[in-house]
């Protein structure tokens, strides 16, 4: 039989279990190897005044060495860069556990036209509309999380828990309490949380998960102390555990003076389930490009508001937006931290949260909160029928979970990460874990309520293959990818100084020349 | 690596099985094979073979002669043959030339490979890095890969940065009484095992040691002394601090200078009065006091005025929730001592950790 | 209820995933949430628009209340021009709706921001460039932070010509541990003369300053900086840099600055993104708290792969002093300029500089003897000094132009770029003599 005949067969035979993914190759050069002198990407207008000489001392002497293209050609250059990337958009991403990979509707995308021309500081009457979305945004998640009031003004989850550390230095400090320097959180808490306290002077104390996987209220009590500047916590932690005892915790730091702050970006799961202030908490941050679906632009822009209760308000960052009866004004607290970016916020995510959450209502909402949770417990369910894997911790979870290939690592000597470099052959991907890796080789997977019931049986599908291959074959897992855009790098030149390239004039220079 | 060598103590593990818990002396390996224990340590080390030669078919393996590694490269069934310490360390000798030194066993093989490499340095020879495949009843020394699978593959990868792993043992007679004892014998030199992870979202590095011994000097006050245990991690104070203490002893040092090295139980009692204990946990036992730091006595702590934990946070992950541990063989202080104590953990980074009596 | 944005809110596929888990309702996922914690009542928000067409109408609604003018606002946030292509390309599924994938899956986009550090470091004549920190706020604080921290001293030397925002948020971020001193400004605008000692770790200038002043004495603070063991640190915009002497010419240590020029639109303060650069010498290298790519080979020959550079920056001991952090910041608008680096090209670069230097000295020109600091070099902005600045800006908003930032009662602060036609220029000017 020759293969023309084998074509000419009808019905087409079903596809296998396993989708035949292959991502795109274009084998790119870097730019400045498609570089031709000469060429030009865009025109720029001419002067119509006088030319400025300018002195030496001033003037650039030699022409930047950038990349010369026709316009085509950045283009093509650029599409093929995108094609070589996952996104939300076109894979099953259920993998970047914490970070609430969820759909970010396109017709909000559209409205960025709308915002593009305006000038942050231009006149308050002349943007009363873009100050109407802030004010009914602030609004809407006072309301969210039963804070007083809101600041839209961090540009991502770790910026707001930045602020929100300056609001307890300020507020401390207003109470004649400035020698509070320890700050308390909990190893299952987002690291940032540790991180920018640490930046901000304070000392940090981290509470380490007993044996049912939560944070040990016992060393909360042996922590805190008249040092105490305040708990910054996560509920439900990374493990998707919710923590049951949270209002002891908060009421522990209260008893010492301690402020207690709530790091949201696991909220995903509870929105209008339970609230910030039922747990007595006196502030905390959302992110926008996590629970409140804008893109995550490869890492950034993003968006953080920060609620604070009432007696936190004077120290918000300024401006905020009031309404003042017939219009939106900008008014600073009175003993407000100041101004912590350019603008009043990353508008372009505020203005996407806010139609988002216009699409969708209290009952929307909430059904995204039960749907979330939802499928991570269908998903959990499947992932746990995987040879290999587990769950740390006999515990009910809520919108995602930090699974275990301890087993499967043990059997096969293969790592979570080779596992989920893998996994990219088949078109998804997953994150392991913060460092240090508290749950063995860990994999944490947060499936939101974007995905549908066959997504979710086919990323399990794809887990479940990927852990037989390590079985049958460790080495040949540990040496993929093998149909994603590149081959298995060797980073070792990465970390050796007379070898690194951090710019193509640094490769040049060190490399080829 | 293209030339590993190999070498198994054929008998080790056998005694865990037999619910001897360690297999160190003739006596006890002839118990075990009385009770019907057959070896796996053969079993183990063949499969890190395995491992090794897929993933790097030109791999060329020197092995020692006979059970302790021969006869696995020939496919001969593992058998039991008693084996010594004495023939652990002839192995390494005859092996030095090697890249890469892969041995099958527990924690008393990895003392008898580091007695060999100590004995190979008072020679003035190099000895190559080693890499233990786990295949004993007591696998607590960080010279060991995390499975033989996992140790066949690493010993398949070249390597270029080694690091110091410490080698600890516990005394067998008292483990088979229930009470767990390591002690900390040395380092040997084992490949980094680095797998990077580059897709990272947010970094906050965990403490390292430098971190944690450079927030010690920090706390330091003038006109105190400090007591600093055996290991790495206050070791490495003495090394911020210019001083030359010891791994394995005790040392107590004060206003940046060194008071005594490797003391006695009965010379830091003369010393202890208002001084700071700066201790490590050992092994992945988290002990903290009881094990291979006796000479800090219950009357040597009645005199000192305050306890520092040192551990990074992954050690105390490790730990999978179990506490730290104190057995200083009096209760009365093992009850003071027990409760949450404060570890260092970095600069300006600790955990509050629950520390139990045994 | 079932919704477009929530496939597994349709009861029947809800109901099957709930057999299959083998509970009976979703409450039970909530049963470790007290029963004191529980909201008993629905959220209060306003109704939603779950139609597409009417969440449309609603908020072109909005948008109809803003309004947009001939505006010549500046003060860090630039209405230069976008081009098209940049659009095209950051607002691709593929960038915008990805995260934080590994170097295989998300090759795109290590390449992208590769070659986005790599033109920038062509600009400024640098080696290290990062992948974008928020915006040039925090560039310039962690830029301090680094140079504290490499030098081991707590005390720093900054402009005054500065935009009081930005100073803000640089005492909001170092003010608990550094010290700021503020240096005076000349009558001609410029960093004022100083002396230092051994106890600063840097002296940070910005050119152009607050007032689109050319900073002219950079060689010459080097060189007071370095002869304390202090580094001098730059404010600068890289749109600048077609024209302008980078930094790293005449000795700057560390360069910063915000990207929003490079292809992003104003966006209401939307568009920004800071960078941060230096030579490549490993103790500063160390001092980054940002991530920074680099090329790395593959299992396959003639093939590029990513990773971090310098992954384990840490065991510096300094470091532990003032570590900070790496999160989500503002990686799209790094892939954008780079797009838009390389549509413009060197000769692009120095094109849009001469344009805006022109331009901006034919506003000068126009605007005449309210210009303050007139002698001295300016790009893209300038300030007038008028009587009563608020009643001038009032009296052009009503002829439909925005005339400026206002920074104190008799200062404004004016704002000239490519997009400013010489006619906008002389409306601008015309309306200016008309109201003084």
């Amino acid at each position: 039989m020759n293969s023309a005949e084998s074509f000419a067969e009808l019905p087409v035979k079903p596809k296998p279990a396993i989708r035949r993914f292959h991502q795109a190759r274009w084998d790119e050069p870097i730019i400045f190897e498609l570089s031709q002198p000469g060429r030009r990407g865009i025109a720029v207008p001419e002067p119509g005044a006088p030319k400025v000489e300018l002195p030496d001392s001033v003037r650039r002497a030699s022409k930047p060495a950038l990349p010369e293209l026709s316009q085509l050609h950045v283009l093509r250059h650029y599409l093929r860069l995108s094609q070589e990337n996952l996104g939300v958009d076109l894979n099953i991403d259920v993998g970047q556990g914490t970070c609430t990979m969820k759909y970010s509707p396109k017709v909000n995308d559209t409205f960025m036209a709308d915002i593009a021309d305006l000038h942050p500081e231009q006149p308050v009457e002349s943007a009363q509309g873009v100050l109407e979305i802030y004010h009914t945004l602030e609004r809407m998640l006072a309301e969210i999380s039963g804070m007083a009031r809101v600041s839209l003004q961090p540009g991502s989850g770790s910026a707001a828990i930045y602020a929100n550390i300056a609001m307890i230095r300020a507020y401390h400090e207003a109470n004649g309490e400035g020698h509070r320097d320890q700050v308390i959180t909990t190893m299952f808490s987002h690291p940032s949380n540790a991180a920018c306290a640490k930046t901000a002077g304070y000392e940090i104390i981290t509470l380490m998960p007993d044996a049912e996987g939560l944070p040990d209220i016992e060393a909360l009590r042996a922590a805190v102390g008249p040092r105490t500047a305040a708990l910054m916590i996560t509920n439900p932690e990374d493990t998707g555990i919710f923590n049951p005892r949270i209002a002891e915790f908060v009421e522990l730091v209260h008893s010492v003076g301690g402020l207690a702050c709530y790091d949201q970006a696991n909220a995903n799961g509870i929105l209008g389930i339970t609230r910030a202030a039922d747990a007595g908490f006196d502030l905390g941050h959302f992110n926008l490009h996590k629970t409140f679906s804008t893109p995550h632009a490869c890492g950034g822009p993003a968006a953080g508001a920060c609620g604070v209760s009432e007696k936190l308000i004077p120290f918000l960052p300024g401006p905020v937006v009031d309404f003042d009866g017939s219009g939106y004004v900008l008014t600073t607290p009175e003993k407000s931290i100041g101004k912590i970016r350019p603008g009043l916020g990353v508008t372009p995510n505020i203005v996407r949260a806010y139609a988002w959450i216009m699409s969708l209502g209290a009952e929307g909402l909430r059904t995204v909160a039960e749907t979330a949770v939802l499928n991570n417990n269908y998903l959990m369910h499947k992932i746990l029928q995987i040879p290999g894997a587990s769950a740390p911790w006999d515990k009910r979870r809520v919108e995602q979970v930090r699974y275990s290939w301890q087993e499967l690592s043990e059997e096969t000597g293969v790592h979570s990460e080779e596992i989920g470099v893998r996994a990219a052959d088949f078109g998804v991907h997953y994150w392991t874990s913060h460092h240090p890796y508290v749950v063995p080789e860990p994999f944490t997977l947060e499936p939101t309520e974007s995905y549908s019931k066959e997504d979710l049986d086919e990323y399990a599908a794809i887990l479940a293959h990927v852990a037989d291959e390590a079985r049958r074959d460790p080495a040949f897992v540990k040496g993929a990818p093998y149909n994603s855009t590149v081959h298995k790098i060797d980073m070792t030149p990465l970390d050796d100084p007379k070898q690194w390239a951090p710019t193509w004039r640094a490769y040049v220079r060190k490399h080829l020349s | 690596m293209t030339r590993v060598g190999l070498v198994v103590n054929p008998v080790a593990g056998i005694g865990g099985p037999a619910g001897l818990k360690g297999s160190d002396g003739p006596e006890v390996q002839r118990a075990a094979l009385a009770r019907g224990a057959t070896p796996r340590a053969g079993e183990r080390a063949a499969l890190a073979v395995r491992t090794l030669r897929a993933a790097r078919p030109d791999v060329e393996i020197v092995a020692a002669p006979g059970p302790m590694g021969e006869d696995l490269l020939a496919g001969e069934a593992p058998s039991a043959a008693l084996t010594t310490a004495a023939d652990t360390r002839a192995a390494v000798h005859a092996l030095r030339d090697v890249g890469l030194l892969l041995f099958a066993g527990g924690d008393g093989t990895a003392r008898d490979v580091l007695d060999a490499v100590r004995e190979l340095a008072e020679l003035g020879c190099q000895a190559p890095p080693v890499l233990g495949i786990p295949a004993g009843v007591k696998v607590y020394s960080g010279c060991f890969a995390l499975s033989p699978a996992a140790a066949g593959l690493l010993a398949a990868e070249d390597h270029d940065e080694y690091a110091e792993a410490d080698v600890v043992d516990l005394d067998e007679e008292l483990y088979r009484q229930g009470r767990v004892s390591p002690r900390l014998y040395g380092t040997l030199r084992v490949p980094a095992a680095r797998h990077r992870l580059s897709g990272r979202k947010a970094s906050t590095p965990p403490g390292s040691v430098e971190a944690i011994a450079r927030e010690v000097v920090a706390r330091m006050e003038p006109g105190t002394p400090y007591v600093l245990g055996p290991g790495a991690t206050t070791q490495q104070v003495g090394r911020q601090l210019g001083l030359a203490t010891t791994l394995l002893g005790v040392d107590v040092v004060e206003n940046g200078s060194l008071v005594a090295a490797d003391v006695t139980e009965r010379d830091l009692y003369e010393l202890a009065q208002d001084a700071v204990v700066v201790l490590s946990a050992i092994g992945g036992q988290g002990f903290v006091l009881g094990r291979g730091n006796q000479q800090i006595s219950p009357r040597v702590l009645g005199r000192t005025k305050d306890l520092l934990v040192l551990a990074t946070q992954q050690k105390l992950a490790a730990l999978n929730g179990r506490p730290l541990l104190v057995d200083t063989g009096e209760e009365e202080t093992d009850s003071r001592l027990s409760g949450h104590v404060r570890v260092i953990t970095g600069y300006r980074e600790s955990v509050i950790y629950r520390m139990e009596c045994t | 209820m079932t919704h477009p944005y929530i496939p597994n809110a349709e009861p029947g596929v809800r109901a099957r995933m709930l057999a299959e888990i083998g509970v009976d309702s979703v409450e039970e996922f909530y049963a470790d949430i007290p029963a004191g914690l529980r909201l008993a009542r629905p959220l209060d928000l306003p109704a939603p628009f779950t139609a597409e067409q009417d969440l449309v109408r609603h908020m072109r609604g909005l948008f109809a209340k803003n309004v947009e003018a001939l505006s010549f606002l500046g003060h860090g946030t630039y209405p230069h021009y976008v081009p098209a292509v940049c659009d095209e390309v950051n607002t691709r599924s593929e960038f915008l709706t990805a995260y934080a994938g590994e170097p295989y899956e998300d090759h795109g986009r290590f390449q992208s921001l590769f070659e986005y550090v790599s033109q920038m470091g062509e600009l400024l004549e640098m080696d290290v460039v990062n992948v974008p920190t928020y915006d040039g706020y925090q560039a310039a604080g962690t830029a301090i932070r680094m140079a504290c921290r490499y030098t081991g001293r707590g005390k720093v030397l900054v402009t005054s010509a500065i935009n009081r925002d930005k100073l803000s948020k640089l005492r909001d971020f170092l003010s608990h541990d550094t010290e700021i001193e503020l240096a005076p400004v000349k009558d001609n605008g410029e960093f004022g003369d100083v002396e230092i000692d051994d106890s600063y770790a840097a002296i940070y200038l910005e050119t152009p300053n607050l007032y689109g002043v050319v900073e002219t004495r950079g060689r010459e603070l080097a060189e007071l900086a370095h002869a304390h063991g202090a580094l001098l640190v730059v404010g600068t915009d890289p749109i600048s840099l077609g024209v302008l002497a980078p930094p790293a010419a005449y000795g700057a240590d560390i360069a910063c600055g915000d990207i929003q020029s490079l292809g992003m639109h104003q966006s209401y303060g939307g568009g920004h993104a800071g960078y941060i650069a230096t030579q490549d010498h490993e103790p500063l290298v160390a001092e980054f708290p940002s991530r920074l790519f680099g090329i790395a080979p593959t299992a396959v020959e003639g093939e590029y792969g990513f990773g971090d550079v310098y992954y384990d920056r840490t065991s510096f001991a300094h470091r532990e002093e003032g570590k900070e952090w790496v999160g989500t910041a503002a990686a799209l608008w790094g892939i954008t300029a780079g797009v838009y680096l390389a549509l413009m090209g060197p000769e692009g670069m120095r094109e849009l500089g001469e344009t805006i230097l022109a331009r901006t000295r034919y506003a000068m020109d126009a605007l005449g003897s309210i210009v303050k600091h007139a002698g001295a070099i300016h790009f893209r902005e300038f300030a007038i000094e008028v009587p009563d600045a608020a009643g001038l800006l009032a009296g052009l908003r009503e002829r439909g132009i925005f005339g400026g930032v206002q920074l104190d009662e008799r200062t404004v602060l004016v704002c000239v770029t490519e997009r400013h036609s010489i006619a906008d220029i002389d409306r601008l000017a015309a309306a200016i003599k008309e109201i003084l």
